[in-house]
């Protein structure tokens, strides 16, 4: 019944040009490469990765992590010695923004590990299903949509203990709502494909269908996705840690950094100031590789 | 005749609801299919041409169980598989290709990934996949090589190759042809015909081709119907259907094809270009549907739908001039361009 | 004859792709009068679109940029000519037929308010003092011109209320606002069923005729073309291989593409044989040496490594083959 609309000349040169010399991963990282912020971004998160994994080897002083007391040497400016200053019992500060990234990106990791796939999976049911596993899926999506993160992760970790774990568990609770949406809307459009009518008409099962058609179609929208989310969680976890629910001293929390330093701002300002950058710096970086995914792979439905 | 269709379905019917209001209630129904009964022999090539708005992708959906169909029965190779419709043993014997090659493959799954599914499905050996692979891209002219490539590598032909390489997999008996090359360059589509046709040959394949385009109808189909709005409005063997249309509107559908040679414009039947469009499948006309356009309408075609006549060997159309015809005088049929100078 | 009011000369077009430099138009030329209508017909990816873009002055540079050539119109060349005054040719002397009616009107506005607009801002560029009431004159006038049922109802219903067939209508009577000199038109009626079409082309040869306007159709329906064009021009990668009057060359296509296209057209007589050509359209980023059909022609020799010459085979009848002989004494 589809009207056919066959001959339209190449709009632009990647018609015009056949594409079996260029591979696709070499189009993905010209376009990339291309684009400053990009790249930007990607060099950010990997230095924000590189502190976290080699953080012994990075950090000046590895033993003034967590519970380290030096009072000759509380409160000193940035130094030669000390880039980023040293705190109120005498640590330098640069030590615990390095190992802070290591909760930081502990707490990424986790979060965006439990949440996505379940997330990913109920969306890949509900556009692909429909129906009442599409009405059932959705709605409690939208319920769960509808409650503040952060207001829901104070009352997990106010009820439960404040603690990394309790965290974690608290951000993703509500995180994987955000992932449902998106596949759905992806897996909704995806599904009048004919390649998924092809593999029905194939004998292929369901489980082929929705892991090996649907969801390696997703992929670029997830990654880029996931990305974005990173600074996200960071900022939470640190707004968690800030109001003392989430990691505790003298564990190297950039949140909880921020929050002992603000008791001696302004004049000591080094103290939260040095964190509270390092927490926009992670952050910065990762929205700005997320936003370069994005164009690369030209995925539209991404936030 | 004696011998059993591969394929016949019979009263074949699909309406798809309307929905709307605050509860999403059937407020209507788009009658993309009505009654559609054709049958298919064993390794002939039936054609279901049409426009859009006829159906003929709907009913080719039906026909491999992707639609369920609202009435009608399908029998296939002489037992009756309507309940069976979307079974793998159906699924074995009944295999789609597709109208356009860039979205029937799977971007992210290599060529041999794709072909592998029906074998996998199919408990096809694991261990002879590859093998089979390869054996399948060679019966459609692809090099070995292209098992590892994906689909952006390739030209909309080779895909359409693919496409065909993947029905062909579980040697399947009537494959169903949904527009294989209408998004495709006449250059690439003579080869495709011509691989068709020759497989055809080579496999004892049976074919249903459904397209909107004439021209290839008339040189690829050993038979066609012509659908208007989701009914048949004229069946028969090819060579009498575009020697000889009963239908105003085969005749209109032929007469407005462009052709490229003298030779070809001398066939097409001269008939008064059609006014209006198709109208909507939602809102079918009353009485014979092609009433609204058709320049030869009279009164019985806005009251009541008209049955089959039977004009020639094997050929039918669905058409009151017709029926008047044969009602007066059993005589040879003639076509209504004559029949219409004096009503 | 008279002179062309449309002379496109030598045009090649460049197109930078992943850091390599395709030449993805090589040395094009035609010419468009009015009166007889021009076809430029080819498959997927000869380059016809980047010509239509390149005369009506919308090709994104970069990628794109123009490495030869002109482009002619009433005489004066539009690539070297000030921005300000090509634009102000632009929907006004030359205008454009667009493809597809499905997505060229915006949904969220009525017909009336599109079509009106677009003599708004002509009338601006051209200085011309014209009221609402007269727009609304001017648009009805014209939709009545392209036989559209009830023009003043017509005028507030918007894009989803009509059928393909209107749409077209209605995109034709957007290039006819601004009373063009030149039309150009991209693919018409191809997205239409052939009942459609063939009403679309009759309206279509109709208000051309009426107008003597020059009309460049741009398709890859060889049967369109036999039906509207009386000139054709047939591209491949980039090049133009062969143009003539429509009789001749459908009668004695002389370039081994041109014949092969022809011959890969389904009859309606059911003698066609689906021989194809083999191969696929050449990369543009190395494009075969001399001439760009060589590697897909069954008649390729070693001449064919040399760019062929363009012989005049017939009465205006070119073709680009080594094949050929001038045509003796041509009338």
């Amino acid at each position: 019944m589809a009207v056919p609309t066959n001959g339209s000349a190449p709009a632009n040169v990647e018609e015009a040009v056949p594409a079996a010399t260029i591979s696709n991963a070499y189009k993905n990282w010209y376009r990339f490469s291309r684009n400053p912020t990009a790249v930007i971004g990607a060099v950010i998160v990997l230095i924000v990765i590189a502190c976290a994994l080699f953080a012994p080897w990075i950090a000046p002083y590895p033993e003034q992590v967590d519970n380290f007391v030096d009072f000759r040497a509380r409160h000193l400016p940035p130094s030669w010695d000390h880039w980023f200053g040293t705190d109120n019992v005498g640590r330098d500060v640069l030590t615990r923004v390095i190992y802070g990234y290591r909760i930081s990106l502990l707490l990424v990791v986790v979060v965006l590990g439990l949440s996505i796939p379940f997330g990913v999976m109920l969306g890949l049911m509900a556009g692909y299903f429909g129906g009442w596993v599409e009405i059932v899926i959705m709605r409690l999506t939208d319920i769960a949509l509808a409650i503040p993160p952060l207001v829901m992760a104070l009352a997990i970790t106010a009820v439960l203990s404040p603690n990394l774990m309790n965290a974690m568990i608290a951000i993703s609770v509500l995180w994987w709502t955000w992932h449902t949406r998106l596949i759905y809307s992806i897996t909704r459009t995806l599904k009048t494909q004919e390649f998924v009518e092809a593999a029905e008409i194939l004998g292929a099962s369901k489980v082929h269908i929705l892991f090996k058609e649907l969801l390696p179609n997703c992929v670029s929208a997830i990654s880029v996705k996931a990305t974005l989310d990173a600074g996200f969680v960071i900022l939470i976890g640190a707004s968690l840690s800030f109001l003392g629910l989430g990691v505790q001293p003298p564990t190297p929390d950039l949140g909880t950094m921020v929050a002992t330093g603000a008791d001696y701002l302004p004049d000591r300002w080094w103290q939260s100031v040095m964190p509270g950058m390092a927490i926009l710096f992670a952050i910065l970086g990762f929205n700005l590789l997320g936003d370069g995914l994005r164009d690369m792979f030209d995925v539209e439905d991404v936030r | 005749m004696s011998e059993t269709p591969l394929l016949e379905v019979s009263g074949l019917t699909k309406h798809f609801p309307i929905r709307g209001g605050v509860i999403q209630q059937r407020v209507g129904a788009v009658r993309a299919v009505n009654d559609v009964s054709f049958a298919i022999k064993k390794g002939e090539v039936f054609g279901l041409a049409g426009e859009s708005g006829s159906g003929k992708s709907t009913i080719a959906r039906m026909v491999v169980g992707l639609y369920r169909p609202t009435a009608g029965t399908v029998h296939f190779d002489g037992s009756d598989v309507s309940g069976l419709i979307g079974s793998r043993d159906y699924r074995k014997q009944v295999q789609m290709v597709f109208q356009n090659p860039g979205s029937s493959l799977n971007p992210r799954r290599t060529i041999a990934q794709s072909v592998a599914v029906p074998l996998i499905f199919h408990d096809y050996p694991k261990a002879k996949i590859a093998d089979r692979v390869a054996e399948l891209l060679e019966m459609v002219e692809l090099p070995r090589s292209f098992a590892i490539r994906y689909p952006h590598e390739l030209s909309g032909g080779q895909k359409q190759r693919v496409a065909i390489a993947r029905a062909l997999a579980v040697e399947p008996r009537l494959i169903v042809l949904d527009e294989p090359t209408s998004a495709l360059d006449v250059s690439v589509q003579a080869k495709i015909i011509d691989l068709l046709a020759g497989l055809a040959g080579e496999l004892g394949l049976t074919f249903l081709f459904i397209s909107h385009d004439l021209s290839l109808m008339r040189n690829f189909c050993s038979r066609v119907g012509i659908l208007y709005l989701g009914r048949l409005a004229e069946t028969g063997p090819t060579v009498d259907v575009f020697g000889s249309p009963a239908h105003p509107y085969t005749q209109a559908l032929i007469g407005a094809v462009p052709v490229v040679s003298d030779e070809e414009a001398a066939l097409k039947p001269s008939i008064p270009a059609l006014s209006g469009e198709i109208p909507s499948p939602s809102r079918i006309p009353k009485g014979c549907s092609f009433h609204t356009r058709c320049p030869f309408a009279f009164e019985p075609c806005r009251q009541t739908d008209p049955v089959f006549t039977v004009v020639g060997q094997g050929h039918e159309a669905r058409c009151h001039l017709l029926e008047e015809r044969t009602a007066s005088a059993a005589t040879v049929p003639v076509s209504p361009v004559e029949r219409s100078a004096h009503p | 004859m008279s002179a062309p009011l449309l002379d496109v000369a030598g045009l090649s077009v460049d197109f930078a792709t992943y850091g390599r430099q395709a030449r993805v138009l090589d040395g094009v030329s035609l010419q468009v009068r009015a009166g007889p209508h021009a076809a430029l017909v080819g498959e997927t990816g000869c380059g016809k679109s980047v010509t239509l873009r390149a005369i009506m002055g919308i090709l994104k540079s970069p990628p794109a940029s123009i490495a030869a050539g002109s482009i002619g119109f009433d005489g004066a060349d539009l690539l070297t000519m000030p921005a300000r005054q090509r634009d102000g040719l632009k929907g006004t002397a030359m205008s454009m037929v667009f493809q597809d009616p499905m997505t060229a009107l915006n949904p969220v506005f009525t017909i009336g308010d599109q079509l009106a607009t677009i003599i708004k801002y002509a009338d601006r560029r051209m200085g011309v003092r014209r009221d609402k009431q007269g727009r609304k004159q001017r648009v009805i006038e014209v939709l009545d011109q392209v036989r559209m049922p009830d023009p003043e109802r017509i005028f507030g219903a918007y894009p989803i209320m009509l059928s393909g067939g209107m749409r077209q209508r209605i995109l034709i009577a957007m290039a006819l606002l601004n009373e063009p000199r030149l039309l150009i038109a991209d693919e018409p009626g191809t997205a239409l069923d052939v009942t459609t079409q063939a009403e679309i082309l009759a309206l279509l040869n109709d208000l051309v005729a009426a107008r003597s306007l020059a009309l460049l159709m741009i398709t890859h329906n060889l049967g369109v073309v036999r039906e509207m064009a009386d000139y054709v021009y047939v591209m491949y990668a980039g090049t133009i291989v062969e143009h003539g009057p429509t009789e001749a060359l459908f009668e004695r296509p002389s370039h081994p593409y041109t014949q092969a296209l022809i011959e890969c057209v389904p009859k309606l007589s059911g003698t066609s044989t689906f021989k194809g050509i083999d191969g696929t359209i050449p990369d543009y980023v190395d494009p075969p040496v001399g001439c760009r059909f060589r590697p897909r022609c069954p008649y390729r020799h070693d001449a064919c490594f040399e760019r062929p010459p363009n012989v005049t085979v017939g009465a205006n009848h070119v073709a680009a083959c080594w094949l050929r002989q001038p045509a003796e004494e041509v009338a």
